[in-house]
């Protein structure tokens, strides 16, 4: 017995003398992430997850500018537009090559969209390509010359240049896919800052500095990628030294993490919005004042200051803050008012009738859905709303609120993030955005003057004047209320004190070009 | 003994192959699908449908079930809808994972429950038995994600002795070594309950035998106590054991899917839980297959060990 406890000691000690296993090597950089990726294939993913990698990986004909969601040229150095708006030139940037020693030119931008979007492509079995309707204007691409492609879309598309820069745009290599397949998304080659070297199932991604990047060397050697599901492992990791850098740390541990000088905490708001649908076609919320009760009746200083702990901020409108040249500055938040809220639920002659609250367990971009709805429930309650929450699944949950609400329930929670003032409105406010037509106005919401704004801010392609477009219709949309506005995430991240020029981006992607490590 | 395993081997077939078919009408009847799992906020019924054509998933339920069967003879488990990878070749990667940690975690509760059994019985009422008894206790008691996280916060985070979560080092690990070192503390937390169970367990079978007739005349005869204890009692006592420690296996094969999500280990039952909610219908089916093949094995195999310390099975 003894030398069994002996021996168990001895091999103990063994074990913890093995090298300082938790410090992180200079130069690399440890991100823990909050799942593994699906894939590396930017044409066929869609979670930020995903994201946060394949944006140190490839690059885009365009890209966000540092701190902003506008459009700068990235692999493309120029471009123009025809002026009827539908047909797009791009100057790309030469002498560029992919990762693989491949050159990129105009043939491979053509392959790229020729990929996702034409079904007889060789490689369209490569997909499926969940977002490829982001390019669903695209009728045609052309490669004119080895550093000129012209795009010719079916009709007007504003968003056009910023859909470039989400990563369902973002440009791989045509020889690597010819050459893995339908396993490209295993093994991807873009002309990014990093190149990929390996993928262990759930424990890491690999990824070293790519020495010929076009815009400058990235002074890390190398990024490690670890996907931790569990928040409090993650925490706990964060504090044994074994990242250097952790995204999405839940409320509760921001405090810890801010005393001590060890770590530094980053947040940024981003192009994010939290918001309840409202059943406008029937039930009580087809009246125009009871849905501006709501939105008095709701205290989202409180969800937004106790249940979510100063984690997001809060919404005035349909359009987040993020979208700083198309947000409108001068738009209000609906204050805290219940005794405003009752006098209007008087004025519309409310009956009491019990409503049908869809709640969500979580979801991308959900936050807290529980807490939040429970609280929401019981300010409605307070202005004698009666509210009967049903809780699903997310999956679930996406399966009875996409199809509408109607016949159904009242109000249902719902979160979007997108990458340009467009999307979200024109998929989920307009007439021609009802779930039969394909979109995802679920509420049913109509109002032709907020369907002629959003129709005609895709078809002007100056960003001034679409600016002004959207401004209009946040007003308009903000005073018919079909929505409860009650959110924007701010995003967080910390990172080890000795991690530098790291900067958290509106849109949510994880730029590592920049980043340091010296120790 | 040759012809036995193998009928239980050939009988093992039907369970698995009942299992294949509930589990594909189970996925089938939960709402959501893959497509809308791919595509989140932007699962338009038109979107869904696309992709769930592409995904080949417009097919019937019945037709789609014998397309997988007709791969599976095959040796093809087909293609994960979320990863896009072959099923086969994650599920092995992953069950290596699990099998290390859960192998590690059944030695570890039968070497150490049946220790602390044997010295409970032994010393009935004493010190040592009060504080196994104590000890054990708590073991069953405390939910194992939570004893996970505290063994995490105490060992790793504080005194720095383990790692906190994977499986290799990520950076210039690999080794016998460094797995044992990230091996510890999950193989610990996943063998704590089981660890409890065999314990008081194999005190009772303990008591009981050592009352018997046979062990009062060996004492009699002057046989030594610990020949009395390891040779005539305990080896008695184990025959009620074995079939416990087989039923354990299959627990511990199941409290893997918490412990491989508290300490990231890139394991079968972390995979599995994220197949679900993702609706990865041949990942699910390629997994619990072989979950319950492994299953099977465990039992087979502790049926075996039982005829073999049992002369009067034979």
């Amino acid at each position: 017995m003894r030398k069994l406890l002996a021996a168990a000691i001895g091999a103990v000690s063994l074990m913890t003398a093995s090298p300082a296993f938790s410090q992180t090597p200079p130069n690399v950089a440890v991100v823990g992430q909050i799942a593994e990726p699906k894939s590396l294939d930017p044409a066929t993913v869609t979670a930020v997850n995903d994201f946060r990698i394949l944006v140190n990986i490839y690059d885009g004909l365009t890209r966000y500018k540092d701190g902003t969601l506008e459009v700068e040229p990235s692999l493309a150095e120029s471009w123009t537009i025809s002026d009827d708006g539908t047909v797009y030139t791009f100057k790309l940037r030469s002498g560029i090559k992919f990762q693989d020693g491949t050159d990129f030119n105009a043939d491979a931008v053509k392959f790229n969209f020729d990929r996702m979007l034409k079904d007889d492509h060789p490689f369209h079995d490569t997909g499926p390509f969940p977002l490829s309707f982001f390019f669903s204007a695209v009728k045609d691409v052309k490669a004119v010359d080895a550093t000129t492609v012209e795009f010719t879309l079916n009709a007007p598309y504003a968003p056009f240049l910023s859909n470039l820069a989400y990563p369902t745009g973002l440009i791989v290599s045509p020889a690597a896919v010819e050459k893995s397949g339908k396993d490209f998304g295993r093994n991807p080659v873009g002309t990014g800052a990093f190149k990929f070297e390996e993928w262990e199932a759930n424990a890491k991604v690999v990824v070293s500095r790519y020495d010929e990047y076009w815009d400058g060397a990235a002074p890390l050697e190398a990024v490690v990628y670890r996907p931790i599901t569990d928040a409090n492992t993650r925490i706990a990791e964060m504090l044994a030294g074994g990242l250097d850098i952790m995204v999405e740390v839940p409320p509760d541990s921001l405090q810890q993490f801010r005393d001590g000088g060890e770590f530094q905490v980053l947040e940024q708001a981003g192009p994010h919005v939290w918001f309840l649908i409202l059943n406008a076609k029937e039930g009580p919320f087809a009246d125009k004042l009871v849905r501006q009760a709501a939105n008095y009746a709701i205290d989202k200083k409180a969800l937004v200051d106790n249940v979510l702990q100063g984690t997001a901020d809060i919404a005035a409108g349909p359009t987040p803050p993020a979208f700083a040249w198309a947000y409108d500055e001068s738009l209000e938040p609906y204050p805290y008012d219940p005794e405003k809220a009752k006098e209007l639920l008087k004025q519309a002659g409310y009956d009491g009738k019990e409503l049908t609250f869809y709640v969500t367990e979580g979801g991308s971009g959900m936050l807290d859905p529980i807490a939040m709805g429970t609280a929401i429930q019981a300010d409605l309650q307070a202005v004698g709303m009666k509210v009967k929450i049903e809780t699903y699944e997310w999956n679930t949950f996406l399966g009875k609120v996409n199809p509408g609400l109607e016949g159904k329930a009242d109000m249902a929670e719902m979160a979007w993030m997108t990458n340009d003032p467009d999307t979200l409105p024109y998929l989920a406010l307009r007439s021609e955005a009802f779930p039969d037509k394909g979109g995802f106005n679920s509420g049913y919401y109509s109002n032709p003057e907020v369907d002629e704004l959003l129709n005609k801010a895709r078809e002007v392609t100056d960003q001034g004047e679409r600016a002004k477009l959207y401004k209009e219709m946040q007003k308009i949309v903000q005073e018919d209320a079909p929505w409860v506005f009650v959110a924007n995430w701010k995003q967080n991240a910390v990172t080890k004190a000795s991690v530098e020029n790291f900067k958290l981006q509106p849109s949510f992607f994880l730029m590592l070009q920049k980043v340091a490590k010296p120790q | 003994m040759g012809l036995y395993i193998a009928k239980r081997l050939l009988a093992a077939i039907p369970v698995l192959f009942g299992l294949t078919i509930i589990v594909f009408v189970i996925m089938a009847m939960i709402p959501g699908d893959p497509a809308t799992a791919i595509l989140g906020s932007y699962a338009t019924p038109e979107n869904v449908e696309r992709l769930n054509r592409e995904l080949g998933l417009d097919k019937p339920m019945v037709q789609q079930y014998f397309i997988w069967l007709g791969n599976l003879f095959q040796g093809d488990l087909g293609r994960s809808f979320i990863l896009n990878r072959p099923v086969l070749d994650e599920v092995l990667e992953r069950f290596n994972a699990t099998l290390i940690l859960a192998g590690t975690a059944l030695i570890l509760c039968s070497v150490l429950g049946l220790l602390a059994g044997v010295i409970s019985a032994v010393r009935q009422f004493g010190v040592a038995d009060k504080l196994i008894t104590f000890i054990v206790l708590i073991g069953i008691s405390i939910p194992s994600f939570w004893l996970g996280l505290l063994l995490i916060l105490v060992f790793s985070v504080q005194l720095k002795m383990f790692p906190v979560s994977g499986m290799y080092a990520i950076y210039g690990g690999g080794g016998p070594l460094d797995l044992l070192h990230h091996l510890f503390l999950p193989a610990l937390t996943l063998a704590a309950v089981a660890t409890g169970v065999i314990a008081r367990l194999t005190r009772t079978a303990m008591l009981e035998v050592l009352r018997q007739d046979y062990i009062r005349t060996a004492r009699a005869k002057g046989v030594p106590e610990r020949s009395v204890i390891y040779k005539h009692a305990f080896k008695a006592a184990l025959v009620s054991i074995i079939p416990v420690i087989g039923i354990q296996a299959g627990f511990v094969l199941g409290g893997a899917v918490y412990i491989e999500t508290v300490f990231q280990w890139p394991g079968i039952g972390s995979m599995l839980v994220k197949a679900i909610s993702t609706r990865d219908l041949l990942l699910v089916q390629g997994g619990v297959l072989v979950v319950a093949a492994a299953y099977v094995l465990f039992n087979l195999a502790a049926d075996v060990v039982q005829t073999l310390v049992d002369p009067r099975l034979r």
